[in-house]
C-alpha cells in the first residue's frame, strides 16, 4: 500500500469578475492523480500557476479540495472529521517556502517547537522540553539558542526551525514547499543536505514542490510535471530527464540554465499548438507516463 | 576614446551606509570595467552589494548610503561621480539604461506601456510625441511583444510577467543607450520564460553593440550569456576573469564553494556546501570576510582584507593563496 495516494483530485476557485458578471471558474488543479510511496522523495515541478502549490495543500486539507481522493495509508482524509484530521497531521507536515513569514515573530524558538506537541498533548512539560532540545540537534542547531526569537536567527537557520517543528509529531510523511527558494544560493546546499539526512534517518517520506529542476533532479526518486493544473508527465527522474516524452517537459528541462559555458543547452521552445493538452496520461513505458497521443 | 578602450571603467568605488555609531561599506573598493559590445556578469548573493554598485555607478544611491570615494570614467568623461546631477539626468535613461529585477512593480499602472515607453524620448528631448508613440510601438515589436500596436495601449496588469520585462527591456532601450544595466531580470520568472528574456537581451546587445552589465545570484545564467564574471561577497570583489576560466578553474574557495553546491552533478548524494552563513556587512571579520567560513585559510587570512592578486592573464581574485610569496612556498 502506498502511503499517500492521490486520485483525480480538482480544486476549482471562483473568480468574481464584477458585480454584474457571472463569476468564473478555474481549475487551479485538474485532475491529478499520484501515489508517494514510504520513504521516497516524489517531486512536483512546474512553473508558477501550474498548481503545484494548491496541489499540496489539498492533500493536508489546509485547502479543500473540489473533488476527488486523498489516501493516508489507505484511509480516506477527506472523509475525516476535524479529530481524525487532527490526528492525522502528525502524520503529515508541511515545510513552507517563506521561513521569515512561516514562523511567529513574538515566539521564542522553544515555543514554536514546542507548540505542535502542546496542542496534541504530547508529553509532561519537562518530555516536551526534552524533546524540543532533541529536535534542535536534530536540525542542527544549538540548543543554547533556544530562548531567542526568529529575527535572530539568519534565513538558513530559521528553514531549520521550521523543519524542527515540523518533525516535532514524528510525521511519516512532509510536504516540502519550495523549501529553499527564498534562501542564498551557499545556504541551499546545507538545507538540502539536513533534508536528505533527515530522511535516511526517519524513513521519512517527502512531497517534493519546487521549481528549480536542477535541485530537483538532485533529490527525487520520481518526478511528476505539472502544467495549467495538469501532470503532463510522470516518471523515474533520471528516466523523466533523459528521456522526456511531453512537448512541454522537453521544453522546461532544455530552459534550465546549464553552470556550464562549453555545453549550454539547445532550448527547445513550446509551440502549444502542437500538444494536444488534454491528452489522457498514458504509460509509455514501465513507470512513465506521459499525456501524450 | 579608441575601440579597445572600456566605455566603463569603474576604480575602487566605495558606498557606505551611516546608522547611528556605525558605518558600513556596502560597496567597498569595488573596480570593474566593460567594453562595447560585452556583458559581464556581477555575481553575488542577497547583500553582497551587486545591486548597490549598480546604483553607486548610476549616482542612485539613497541616503543614509553615499558614495564617498573612487571613480567612474564612462564613455569619455573621466568620472561620473563628479557630474552635476542635471548633468548626470542627460545620461540615465539616455546613455546607461537600468533594467529591474521586478517587472510588476517597475511600471506605472495608471499609464498605458506604449506611453510609458515614449515618455522616455519626451524626457530625453529624442522624438516629439508623435514620433516617439510611433517608435514605442516598433519598440516593443523590437523584443517581440505579438500585435505591437494593440498592445501598446494595453495597461501593465494586461500583461504576463514574461511581457512586462519585455516592456522594460523596450523602455531602456528607448534612448538608444550605449550600455544596460540589468539587475537580476528573470528571478522573479518562471524558467522558459528566463530563458527567453536572457536570449532577448543577448540579441539586443548584439545587435544594438550595447555594453551590459548583468547582475544575478544564479551562476547558471551567467555561464550562458556573459563574457567576464565579476564575483562579490561582502560587498567586495573577490573573484574577476573570464567566463570560461572562472567556470573551469575557480580560483577563490568562495567561487569553488558555489560552483560545487549546484546540485545535478551526483543525484542522490549530499551536495557540496558552504559552511556557516553569510556575514553581516556590519560586522566584518578584520581579515578576509570569506575567512570564518574558508576550508582553506591560513594564518594570514584573518589579518588583513587581502588585495587583488593576479591569478593568470585578465584574472584576479582576493585572496591570499594566490599572493605570489604564498604560491612560490
Amino acid at each position: 500500500m502506498p502511503l499517500v495516494e492521490v486520485r483525480h483530485l480538482v480544486k476549482e476557485f471562483t473568480r468574481a469578475d464584477g458585480m454584474l458578471r457571472r463569476p468564473s471558474v478555474v481549475r487551479a488543479v485538474n485532475d491529478v492523480s499520484f501515489v508517494v510511496e514510504e520513504g521516497e522523495t516524489f517531486g512536483l515541478v512546474g512553473e508558477s500557476g501550474s498548481g503545484k502549490t494548491t496541489t499540496g495543500r489539498c492533500i493536508l486539507r489546509l485547502i479543500e479540495p473540489t473533488s476527488g481522493e486523498v489516501r493516508f495509508r489507505g484511509q480516506d482524509v477527506l472523509s475525516f472529521s476535524g479529530e481524525q484530521m487532527r490526528l492525522a497531521r502528525r502524520e503529515m507536515q508541511i515545510v513552507f517556502q517563506d521561513p521569515y513569514s512561516s514562523l511567529n515573530p513574538r515566539m521564542r524558538v522553544r515555543q514554536i517547537v514546542e507548540e505542535p506537541l502542546i496542542i496534541h498533548k504530547i508529553g509532561t512539560r519537562s518530555e516536551r522540553g526534552d524533546r524540543v532540545v532533541e529536535l534542535m540537534r536534530l536540525v542542527g542547531l544549538d540548543p543554547g539558542q533556544l530562548d531567542r526569537y526568529p529575527h535572530q536567527f539568519s534565513g538558513g537557520q530559521r528553514q531549520r526551525i521550521g523543519v524542527a517543528r515540523a518533525l516535532a509529531l514524528n510525521p511519516s510523511f512532509i510536504i516540502a514547499d519550495e523549501p529553499v527558494s527564498a534562501l542564498d544560493v551557499s545556504i541551499q546546499a546545507q538545507v538540502v543536505n539536513l533534508l536528505m539526512d533527515l530522511q535516511s534517518q526517519l524513513k521519512l517520506a517527502y512531497l517534493f514542490i519546487a521549481h528549480d529542476l536542477r535541485l530537483v533532479e538532485h533529490i527525487c526518486r520520481r518526478t511528476a510535471v505539472m502544467y495549467l493544473g495538469r501532470i503532463v508527465e510522470l516518471a523515474d527522474t533520471a528516466q523523466l530527464f533523459g528521456n522526456p516524452q511531453h512537448a512541454y517537459t522537453r521544453a522546461l528541462l532544455s530552459a534550465i540554465p546549464i553552470p556550464d559555458p562549453d555545453n549550454q543547452p539547445v532550448r527547445i521552445p513550446l509551440n502549444a499548438k502542437d500538444v494536444d493538452f488534454q491528452a489522457p496520461l498514458r504509460e509509455v513505458a514501465t513507470g512513465h507516463w506521459a499525456a501524450v497521443d | 576614446m579608441s575601440a579597445a578602450d572600456p566605455l566603463l571603467n569603474v576604480e575602487n568605488l566605495v558606498t557606505t551606509f551611516r546608522t547611528p555609531g556605525t558605518e558600513v561599506r556596502a560597496v567597498d573598493n569595488v573596480s570593474l570595467h566593460l567594453r562595447r559590445g560585452e556583458t559581464l556578469g556581477l555575481v553575488g548573493e542577497s547583500g553582497s552589494g551587486k545591486s548597490m554598485t549598480a546604483m553607486s555607478i548610476l549616482r542612485l544611491v539613497q541616503p543614509p548610503g553615499k558614495t564617498q570615494a573612487g571613480r567612474v570614467a564612462f564613455n569619455g568623461r573621466p568620472n561620473l561621480l563628479e557630474l552635476s546631477e542635471r548633468e548626470m539626468r542627460n545620461i540615465r535613461g539616455a546613455e546607461i539604461a537600468l533594467i529591474f529585477q521586478e517587472p510588476m512593480t517597475a511600471l506605472n499602472p495608471v499609464f498605458t506601456i506604449g506611453d510609458q515607453i515614449a515618455e522616455a524620448m519626451l524626457v530625453h528631448r529624442q522624438a516629439p510625441r508623435a514620433a516617439a508613440r510611433d517608435r514605442a510601438v516598433e519598440l516593443l515589436e523590437a523584443v517581440r511583444i505579438p500585435s505591437a500596436v494593440k498592445r501598446a495601449r494595453d495597461y501593465p496588469h494586461q500583461l504576463s510577467g514574461g511581457m512586462r520585462q519585455r516592456v522594460l527591456i523596450a523602455m531602456a532601450l528607448a534612448c538608444q543607450p550605449l550600455m544596460l544595466i540589468a539587475d537580476e531580470p528573470t528571478t522573479a520568472l518562471d524558467v522558459t520564460i528566463q530563458a527567453e528574456i536572457l536570449d532577448l537581451l543577448r540579441e539586443m546587445k548584439e545587435k544594438l553593440d550595447l555594453a551590459l552589465l548583468l547582475i544575478t545570484h544564479d551562476l547558471g545564467v551567467v555561464a550562458g550569456h556573459v563574457d567576464r564574471v565579476a564575483v562579490m561577497y561582502a560587498g567586495r570583489i573577490v573573484e574577476e576573469g573570464p567566463v570560461r576560466r572562472i567556470f573551469s578553474d575557480p580560483a577563490h574557495p568562495y567561487t569553488r564553494g558555489l560552483l560545487a553546491s549546484i546540485p545535478g552533478r551526483a543525484p542522490g548524494k549530499r551536495l557540496a556546501s558552504i559552511e556557516g552563513a553569510v556575514p553581516n556587512i556590519a560586522h566584518l571579520p578584520p581579515g578576509c570576510a570569506f575567512e570564518p567560513r574558508c576550508a582553506f585559510r591560513f594564518d594570514r587570512c584573518p589579518t588583513a582584507p587581502p588585495p587583488m592578486f593576479p591569478v593568470e592573464q585578465d584574472r584576479s581574485t582576493r585572496c591570499y593563496l594566490f599572493d605570489p610569496e604564498v604560491r612560490r612556498s
